[in-house]
């Protein structure tokens, strides 16, 4: 063993006392032991006294055994190269066998649960390595391994391979979440890196092309298993990148295969593929095998596919989701825009009831009414001065009259003047008899002749 | 915005949402609300414009002796 423990042999065992009790309490857990123990703890007290040895069943010790066994770390999961011999399957569908080498023996029982997985028929004789934890068969104080996994030893060597790359791989960082990068969720161009012949391909063709055939397929056929395979998914990887850059970019590639015996898959598994995969600037989803195949490059991808048509269901949404999806999209815009309008509305029609927004055309009426007042009275204020006005033009165009000439006319004064040339005679020297006359009236004139004339004596 | 043609299907989907949720919160004015709606609007026809323009192909890349890239069609075989 590797980890030997500071054993205690069976004779220790029944002869250390206090072990014995301090065991029995973490130990004996079944009723019948607690039950046990109590009815010894009492004869104990007895027997102390005499220091005589204490007396198991061997119920008991085997229990015991076991426990210890179980509790082992080595033994817990353990790995085992062997020879299959006594093969036996009985109707229980249980396998049980022994598993030897030029030394020693080891036998082994593998339930039907476990075994009913196997990829292959085991045979007596057949080299292979186990993998289970030992434990006691109580009824017949056996030890046992109990086989969970067995694998054809060559496959044991690669096992071993997997488990030695995942162990360094993942040291490195390679698998670490932080460089997982982001799969696109609406992708335009995806590589495919598989078998170009491959029930894969077809599957991973018409899931895509039924779910979302908006995209740009690009396949890269490669060898996924035998010779060569792991360079050419290299290749294929840098491939695809060169693609991306130097033309149209790709959004993301998956790696994939069926699934297969961890043979047939190993090209998924070399340390080469999986650099190439951590290295690509595109993102990688891988798609090896079915649900319970893990490979490295599932690791080291930014994510994992159990099936290359989950890959396929993964990498593109679902064209009649997205439609749902975007109609209700618009219809809750629709009902957001039309409340947020409703709102305005509503606050519109509020303002306009309020009476801040009523006094001002309440005032407007006022001041209208203020101004046409303003107006009757200017209107009545400037036909009143002009009834003034008038009264005074009157009152001086009567002083006028009197002022006349003609007005002396009708008081009974007549003028007269000379003719021909019509000047107004104010003296009697300015006339001689025979001189014509023109004597005005109020109402007329007449033209007489100067028969005589006498002037006053001064 | 940028141009129709230049936004990608996924970029369309996330502004549209931004833009009902933003809708949603009632936070806008109305002019800014009307806006967002035309652009809403716009954002649905072209995603629906994308999503119409069904084009589906498959091809095959290879690496031609030098280095070269090749795509030819590819048709699975039955």
């Amino acid at each position: 063993m590797e980890k030997p423990r500071k054993g205690i042999t069976l004779m220790d065992f029944l002869h250390s006392q206090k072990d014995v009790v301090e065991e029995e309490k973490c130990g004996v857990e079944s009723e019948s032991g607690i039950e046990i123990a109590k009815i010894e703890e009492k004869e104990e007290k007895g027997i102390e006294e005499k220091e005589t040895p204490r007396i198991y069943s061997v119920q008991e010790v085997t229990r015991y055994i076991r426990q210890r066994l179980d509790e082992d770390e080595v033994l817990r999961d353990i790995y085992i190269k062997g020879e299959l011999s006594n093969l036996s399957q009985p109707t229980s569908g249980h396998l049980y066998f022994t598993l030897k080498d030029e030394s020693s023996e080891l036998p082994c029982v593998m339930f039907r649960e476990q075994n009913r997985g196997l990829k292959f028929v085991p045979e007596d004789g057949m080299s292979v390595i186990v993998r289970g934890h030992i434990s006691v068969y109580e009824r017949r104080g056996k030890y046992q391994l109990y086989v969970d996994e067995i694998q054809e030893e060559g496959i044991g060597a690669l096992y071993r391979a997997f488990e030695q790359l995942k162990k360094k791989l993942k040291d490195e960082g390679l698998f670490d979440v932080v460089y997982k990068k982001l799969i696109p969720s609406f992708p335009r161009r995806i590589g495919i890196i598989t078998s170009p012949t491959s029930a894969a391909i077809r599957d991973m063709l018409k899931i895509t092309k039924k779910r979302f055939p908006h995209v740009h397929i690009l396949l890269a056929p490669v060898a996924v298993q035998g010779e060569g395979a792991s360079s050419q998914i290299v290749n294929a990887i840098q491939l695809m990148n060169r693609y991306s850059a130097e033309r149209e970019k790709i959004d993301v590639l998956i790696l994939g295969r069926g699934g297969g015996s961890i043979e047939e898959l190993w090209a998924f598994n070399e340390e080469c593929v999986a650099r190439e995969i951590f290295s690509s600037p595109i993102p990688v989803i891988s798609a090896v095998g079915h649900e319970t195949d893990f490979t490295i490059a599932d690791f080291v991808a930014d994510k994992r596919a159990a099936t290359p048509s989950e890959a396929a269901e993964l990498v593109v949404p679902d064209k009649r989701e997205i439609e749902k999806n975007l109609s209700s999209l618009e219809l809750r815009m629709r009902q957001n825009v039309f409340k947020a309008v409703e709102y305005y509305r509503k606050q519109l029609k509020s303002i306009e009831k309020s009476v801040l927004f009523r006094k001002p055309t309440e005032r407007i009426n006022q001041y209208r009414q203020t101004v046409d007042e303003l107006k009757r009275n200017m209107v009545a204020e400037i036909t009143h001065l002009v009834t003034l006005q008038r009264k005074s033009v009157q009152a001086l165009t009567g002083k006028l009259d009197a002022l006349s000439p003609l007005a002396i006319l009708e008081r009974g004064y007549s003028i007269c003047s000379k003719l021909p040339e019509g000047k107004i005679v104010r003296s009697v020297k300015e006339i001689s008899v025979g001189d014509a006359l023109k004597v005005l009236f109020t109402d007329g004139d007449a033209i007489s002749e100067v028969k005589a004339k006498s002037a006053k004596k001064q | 915005m940028e141009e129709g043609e230049e936004i990608t299907f996924e970029d369309a989907m996330k502004r549209l949402e931004e833009i009902v949720e933003t809708l949603g919160e009632g936070n806008l004015s109305l002019e800014d609300s009307l806006k967002r709606f035309q652009e809403g609007m716009e954002l649905c026809k072209i995603c629906n414009k994308k999503l119409d323009e069904a084009e589906y192909k498959v091809e095959k890349l290879m690496e031609k002796e030098g280095g070269e890239l090749s795509v030819e069609g590819f048709e699975v075989k039955e």
